[in-house]
């Protein structure tokens, strides 16, 4: 088997997220809420990309996932890309997209909003600003960069 | 549809317009008693006699009654109850709820909670509209308009959250700023983009003198103590700016001068007596303005 054959290894179907960055995958499987699921997850850590030096690969074996669900990943993993596979084929391929608002994910900045002392779920709308992309929380009107989300 | 008043930003252009059209009547006729048989809460989760007894006031006037608490301390929140079913508990009983509350934020998921109209009375350093409706108001009344005036503004830009609010309304109204400020408490950037974004001039100095003679309105600002996370960096600058009534000898014949109060040594006490002080009756305003915000929150006052 070459080295190819074993990084995508045979799905039959499901999910394959790839070009995470190396760092976030973990944080990309909490996001994503996979720590209940019962089907099989390969989890490729520190692989060589060519475009972003180390990256990270996800696969879910017989879960797919709504662009909702997804989209919350561009936080972290801004290039990802999403494969959908049906009968070993790669029949859907796409990329995320910024989400106008997220919720339930991340933490507020503001050591004094009001999200991070009262049981509140977060609310951000997003904006891009060059690379950055800033959130700007729907209860105390404070950005927070995507960096200090998590 | 149930309309509350927690950011300057959730009021409309026409809608401030129409708050200050309407407080202008209240003023003329303080006592119309429209709001009988009404329950207004006042919820005080952190003191503030001044907001609480121009908001009482207000409600009072108006014929309504009010229920509510001037301190959290001795409040079901401080046993450990949450925001939300202190807000749920409240709601059952009142036509509104006007709140303060330290932690930011706050007043908005309030406004979420509750089926009533919520008026935000201040939420920590975020917002307090009633505050920038009033400014705006005492400015419309002195100027005779809104459009086309220089505003100075001095003291904290950095943590003052009057200056923020104030300067978000007045983006509506072809206003040229001058951000009055030491190094350490400068207008932040995020502001200035604003204005940039909107095609809004504005100067920034460090120098109280340089453009005291050809503003139109001289926006005061105390630093605050509580605001500051170092408390070195509130002695360095604590005390940079004092106006004395020496310095007013050639601005502006309509120049006003305006100031949130309490101040603490930024005005001098002979500044009072100068035809330029207006900060005084400027927190009288708040009286008018806050019956102007009930009166149309609750539909008595309706946009036409
Ligand atoms: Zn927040």
């Amino acid at each position: 088997m070459s080295q190819k054959e074993l990084k995508v290894s045979a799905l039959e179907n499901g999910t394959v997220l790839d070009h995470i960055p190396a760092e976030n995958v973990y944080k990309a499987l909490e996001i994503l809420d996979l720590k209940d699921i019962e089907s099989q997850i390969t989890i490729g850590i520190n692989l060589v990309s060519k475009q972003h030096g180390k990256k990270g690969i996800i696969k879910i074996a017989d879960k797919f996932f709504e662009d909702d669900e997804l989209n919350k990943l561009s936080l972290i993993a801004p290039d990802a890309t999403v494969n959908v596979i049906k009968d070993f084929k790669v029949v859907e391929k796409k990329k995320l997209e910024i989400p106008r608002e997220i919720r339930g994910i991340g933490r507020c900045m503001n050591p004094k909003c009001v999200t991070n002392h009262q049981p509140i779920e977060t609310r951000f709308s997003t904006a891009k600003k060059g690379d950055e992309i800033s959130l700007l929380c729907h209860f105390c009107e404070k950005t927070t960069d995507s960096k200090g989300l998590f | 549809m149930k309309k509350s008043l927690i950011s300057i930003r959730d009021f409309t252009k026409e809608e401030i317009l129409h708050i200050l059209e309407t407080a202008k009547e209240f003023e003329q006729n303080p006592v119309q008693d429209f709001l009988t048989g009404k329950v207004i809460a006042s919820l005080f989760f952190e003191p503030s006699t001044r907001t609480r007894l121009s908001f009482e006031t207000a409600v009072n006037r108006l014929g309504a009654r009010v229920i509510g608490f001037s301190d959290a301390s001795n409040t079901s929140q401080s046993k450990g109850e949450t925001l939300k079913d202190t807000i749920k508990m409240v709601n059952n009983y009142v036509d509104m709820i006007i709140m303060r509350h330290p932690l930011e934020g706050s007043s908005r998921y309030a406004s979420e909670v509750a089926d009533v109209p919520v008026v935000n009375a201040g939420d920590g350093a975020n917002q307090h509209p009633s505050q920038t409706l009033l400014d705006l108001y005492s400015i419309l009344q002195t100027q005779g308009t809104l459009d086309g005036l220089t505003i100075n503004m001095v003291g904290d830009l950095k943590y003052g959250r009057t200056t923020h609010s104030l300067l978000q309304a007045m983006s509506h109204f072809k206003t040229k700023f001058v951000f009055t400020a030491p190094e350490e408490l400068k207008m932040p950037k995020e502001y200035k983009e604003f204005l940039d974004s909107k095609g809004i001039e504005y100067i920034e100095t460090a120098s109280l003198e340089e453009h005291l003679n050809s503003c139109d309105i001289l926006y005061m600002t105390r630093v605050q103590q509580e605001r500051f996370t170092d408390p070195i960096e509130y002695e360095r600058v604590k005390d940079c700016y004092s106006l004395n009534a020496q310095m007013l000898a050639n601005v502006k014949d309509n120049m006003k001068i305006l100031h949130p109060l309490p101040r603490v040594n930024e005005i001098s006490q002979d500044v009072d007596e100068t035809p330029y002080a207006y900060y005084f009756k400027q927190a009288e305003n708040g009286l008018y303005v806050r019956m102007a915000i009930i009166s149309y929150l609750l539909g008595h006052r309706p946009l036409r």
